[in-house]
């Protein structure tokens, strides 16, 4: 093969003149950070209550957060983000449909992934809320409710306070999937990192630098999670339970 | 509501999604496949005790489990091509998109399978090692024939359940624009101006397919257990 290497050209500046190409990586990087982690929140929220519906003595809303779950789980994410940005604003009432495609295309994509990895995330921290909730014994519950607690009470001051310290180190592998999945956004056009890298091949035929330099940047992403849950890990670990469950 | 619905698309459409599911089954299949074997392999050096091949094994998964799928994706769209090419003296105008991305998969997927396969075998009780070596097994024999049948009949559920995951994976093919039953899909939608029917209807495909293969696994590791 003869490739021609050229490590400067992040360097270069863009044909738009205002940056260089390796501030586009930069500005990516921002984006697929700040898309992951406003859908993080959404899903820890999201996952939380379903978990919790999904344990309660209710057949309504447990069997709400089911549907939910095997909906989400049970779709390809790509097409799952698809009908987000492609169905959702056509099925909305007119006016919010119209006002969605009024805003920036930039705030339509991101609005759209951001939901789109929010949920898809949620339904599987649903299933580790629930798992967790399960592991606890009975006794806990009854305990609860025989000192008088309401069940919302027993959950939120008996139980949830148990399960989510269980359930963990699970949620550190799923916060590592929002980042790897968040990349599938590049396919509505969304200019977060891998699009970035990909919209490098297309200005300058560096194809192994750009990609290489993604690679590694994603990496990174997923070292310095490890390392910050890592550390929440071994400070909310329940004592006497090995390894933290 | 202001969209009105229009199915019309669809039924002439169906053997061109065929063709599609035909092309996502075929690379679920070769991935699932060389995915479990290579994946053992990984599992077997990494557990072997030879200690340049252990963290081979291990730094093989950890690159794998660390990128996103979409630049693995992206990655072997690149090198196959030229590889083919170069390797094999096959002409520039063959399609290598297909071949790429059964690759592609199958490196990955066998990343994750490793993973689950490590965790089977670790399931083994260790006394069923040390009985086989006792019978006069070499450690060869002892993993073909002791270990690996009921590491694997452990581990049923959960390769299962990962080749569901891998089969919804597969629609991410989209982004070398190879026409498997996502990207159909999502051609005869923007063909006829009906996206939105063709969206859902993908959907409700993958949901339909993935839904009976996932509560099938259920059931079968209810059996399992009881």
């Amino acid at each position: 093969m003869n490739y021609h290497w050229n490590w400067d050209i992040f360097l270069a500046e863009t044909p738009s003149g205002s940056t260089t190409y390796l501030g586009w990586l930069l500005s990516g990087l921002e984006v697929t950070i700040a898309v992951s982690l406003s859908a993080w929140i959404i899903a820890l929220i999201v996952g939380l209550f379903m978990g919790v519906f999904r344990t309660v003595p209710n057949r309504w809303l447990s069997g709400i957060a089911t549907v939910y779950v095997e909906v989400f789980r049970n779709t390809p994410l790509l097409v799952q983000l698809f009908i987000w940005y492609f169905v959702m604003p056509e099925l909305l009432p007119v006016s919010i449909g119209n006002a969605f495609k009024s805003i920036n295309p930039f705030l339509q994509q991101f609005i759209a992934a951001m939901l789109c990895l929010a949920l898809f995330t949620g339904a599987r921290v649903c299933e580790q809320v629930r798992s967790g909730i399960n592991s606890l014994s009975v006794g806990q519950r009854y305990a609860g409710l025989a000192l008088g607690f309401t069940l919302p009470q027993t959950y939120r001051y008996a139980i949830l306070p148990m399960a989510i310290r269980i359930i963990l180190p699970p949620l550190t592998s799923e916060f590592l999937n929002i980042f790897k999945n968040s990349a599938v956004a590049s396919t509505i056009g969304l200019l977060e990192l891998a699009a970035q890298g990909r919209q490098l091949v297309d200005y300058t035929a560096q194809a192994y630098e750009s990609f290489i330099a993604v690679t590694v940047l994603f990496m990174a992403i997923n070292v310095v999670v490890m390392v910050l849950m890592h550390k929440i890990e071994a400070r909310a670990r329940v004592p006497g339970n090995a390894g933290g469950g | 509501m202001g969209y009105e619905f229009d199915w019309s698309s669809i039924p002439g459409a169906l053997p061109y999604l065929w063709e599609g599911m035909i092309i996502t089954l075929k690379i679920t299949a070769v991935a699932v496949s060389v995915g479990i074997v290579w994946g053992t392999l990984l599992a077997l050096m990494r557990m072997s005790g030879f200690k340049v091949l252990g963290w081979l094994a291990a730094g093989y998964v950890n690159l794998f489990r660390s990128i996103p799928l979409v630049m693995v994706l992206l990655w072997f769209f690149l090198i196959i091509p030229s590889v083919l090419v170069s390797l094999l003296d096959i002409p520039r105008s063959f399609d290598t998109r297909l071949v790429s991305a059964m690759v592609a998969f199958s490196l990955f997927e066998a990343a994750y399978y490793s993973e689950i396969i490590r965790a089977g075998i670790r399931s083994v009780a260790r006394g069923q090692m040390g009985a086989a070596n006792a019978l006069g097994m070499s450690y060869a024999m002892a993993m073909r024939l002791v270990i690996l049948p009921q590491a694997f009949r452990n581990m049923v559920p959960l390769l299962l359940t990962q080749g569901i995951i891998l089969f919804q994976d597969t629609s991410l093919v989209y982004v070398s624009s190879l026409p498997d039953f996502f990207g159909v899909s999502y051609r005869v939608g923007s063909r006829d101006g009906r996206l939105v029917e063709l969206l859902l209807f993908a959907g409700a495909v993958y949901f339909i397919i993935s839904f009976i293969a996932s509560q099938l696994v259920k059931h079968i590791q209810k059996r399992k257990t009881a």
